[in-house]
């Protein structure tokens, strides 16, 4: 029952072998129900937790994890109580608040573009022949905060491979749902909707690139993107695009929300990079979110950022004589 | 007994401006001994303190033409508590700034406050309330004479930089800045008003 892992990876970039979880979600799922325990409330010190989910899959030993990686877990509270997803809001916890009553069911996914087999797929069908795995990823922020999370899911290359894209497909583009009605942020054009990102498509087939399903070895919040999203872990994490509908194989570059909105801040590759700077801010260093604190009162964990998020060693000849400069 | 009744009117609305100004704080500080402040605490607190600090300066500016349209002159009293008030905030966020946001990593902030001009336009606006701050006192009035309205009119600046500085800083939804700079130029455009029409 373990789960395959690309043979280019060193388990150290990734989760360790020893801790990969053997289960397919459902089945964790349906096994038995669990409360929030130890992560449980761990900004309000209660037993109680605020995102309204029920907090780790109790039945891994996430300690385990954290300490075989050698770089802590951010608390199930973190990852699902600051959240950019503007269709729910940009205040960081307003997605928590406003994606409560989001309904992920029934959800479809259409495969269009320069492929040999396009078509819409219901999402169980588009996940079905994938082998669910859990990954640990540090998650970088462009807003220069960062994340360790484990997130459940599987490589994007499992479905391109599937639709079989032909010689003209250069890229993805991949597009999240349009629906004012249950996407309260859509009815203010803060970005211009629906939220799009693409990827190269040599990227997109990385084995470190994955859709996701699921975090802490449950499903997916509606807050962090469910029932669909992508984690390019190399990249900031506005690529990651969230409740995704459509993948489109392109043979131009698509354009992103974000480069369409602020050409000057943002572009399409968006890959970590501490040398080039955010107009605004430096992204030399990021604020790890932990708890700790003085006393009471908050603290920064500055660290520094590593090239390609630390994961270099598997990704940087993607990007060989390109000026990563040019192409922020 | 009138004098009476007035002072007890001017000491409770002095009272309640105090407690009003303060609330913000105390919301604050309730929120960190709670850990109520998010996953990112440094952030929260940051952003709240300059939120205050706008919303305190505008209410600032707002007294002057509110009393005109009013002519409720009672107000003129809470006008310098409001201001120091907003100086206070504004002193805070930028203490939290450099202490819990930058942990007084003083290579970042002379980067931030040279290269960044959100950071620069925040950093004026604060330099430029320092002496009004100052020469707020009842002797800097008056040793001051005429001069001391000309000095204060750098108010309007310094918040203008604040509005500045807050637009720059959001990533994309303007909403809240566009709304604090319409109230702003509302306030502008009375003052102004008013100004021609005693003349």
């Amino acid at each position: 029952m373990l789960i395959r892992k690309p043979n280019d990876i060193p388990s150290s970039e990734i989760t360790p072998e020893s801790v990969y979880l053997d289960r397919r979600k459902f089945i964790a799922d349906a096994t038995k129900l669990t409360v929030a325990g130890t992560a449980g409330g761990v900004l309000l010190g209660r037993g109680r937790d605020l995102s309204g989910q029920e907090g780790p899959n109790q039945q891994v030993d996430w300690s385990q994890m954290r300490s075989e990686l050698g770089e802590e877990l951010n608390p199930y509270e973190h990852i699902t109580m600051h959240n950019n997803y503007y269709e729910f809001g940009t205040g960081k916890r307003d997605p928590m608040r406003n994606a409560q009553e989001f309904q992920t069911r029934p959800w479809s996914i259409s495969v269009e573009g320069e492929c040999a087999n396009p078509g819409t797929l219901d999402l169980e069908d588009f996940i079905k022949p994938s082998k669910m795995e859990d990954r640990i990823y540090r998650l970088r922020c462009v807003e220069a905060w960062s994340m360790v999370i484990p997130w459940r899911g599987f490589p994007l290359k499992d479905v391109i491979d599937r639709a079989e894209p032909n010689g003209n497909a250069k890229f993805v583009e991949f597009t999240t749902l349009y629906d004012p009605d249950r996407m309260p942020g859509q009815r203010r054009r803060v970005l211009r909707w629906p939220y799009v990102e693409g990827l190269r498509l040599d990227e997109a087939m990385h084995p470190l690139t994955i859709l996701v399903t699921g975090v802490y070895g449950r499903d997916l919040p509606n807050q962090n993107g469910a029932p669909l999203r992508l984690i390019i872990p190399w990249k900031y994490g506005f690529k990651g695009i969230k409740g995704i509908v459509k993948m489109r194989f392109t043979e131009r570059m698509p354009r992103n929300s974000w480069a369409i909105a602020t050409p000057n801040e943002y572009g399409f590759y968006a890959n970590v990079n501490p040398e080039v700077d955010h107009p605004r801010w430096s992204q030399a260093r990021e604020d790890r979110l932990s708890d700790r604190s003085f006393g009471f009162i908050p603290r920064r964990n500055w660290i520094p950022t590593r090239m390609f998020n630390g994961y270099g060693d598997q990704v940087a000849h993607l990007y060989d004589g390109m000026d990563l400069r040019v192409n922020f | 007994m009138v004098t009476v009744a007035r002072k007890r009117r001017v000491l409770l609305l002095k009272l309640a401006t105090w407690i009003l100004a303060l609330s913000p704080l105390g919301w604050l500080v309730w929120l960190t001994f709670t850990r109520q402040l998010g996953a990112d605490g440094v952030d929260t607190l940051l952003h709240r303190m300059g939120d205050f600090t706008l919303i305190i300066l505008l209410a600032t500016l707002a007294i002057t033409p509110l009393r005109r349209l009013t002519g409720w002159n009672i107000l003129i009293r809470i006008r310098r508590i409001l201001g120091l008030f907003g100086f206070f905030y504004l002193s805070l966020h930028f203490f939290i700034y450099v202490v819990l946001d930058q942990t007084l990593d003083w290579e970042f902030i002379l980067e931030d406050l040279t290269k960044r001009p959100y950071a620069v336009v925040g950093f004026a606006a604060w330099l430029l309330l320092i002496p009004l701050a100052v020469t707020s006192t009842r002797g800097w009035v008056r040793r001051l004479g005429k001069r001391w309205q000309k000095l204060h009119k750098l108010v309007y600046v310094a918040v203008a930089l604040g509005l500045l500085h807050f637009y720059w800083q959001v990533k994309a939804d303007t909403l809240w800045p566009l709304v604090a700079a319409t109230v702003y130029v509302v306030l502008l455009t009375l003052r102004l008003r008013q100004r021609t029409n005693s003349n």
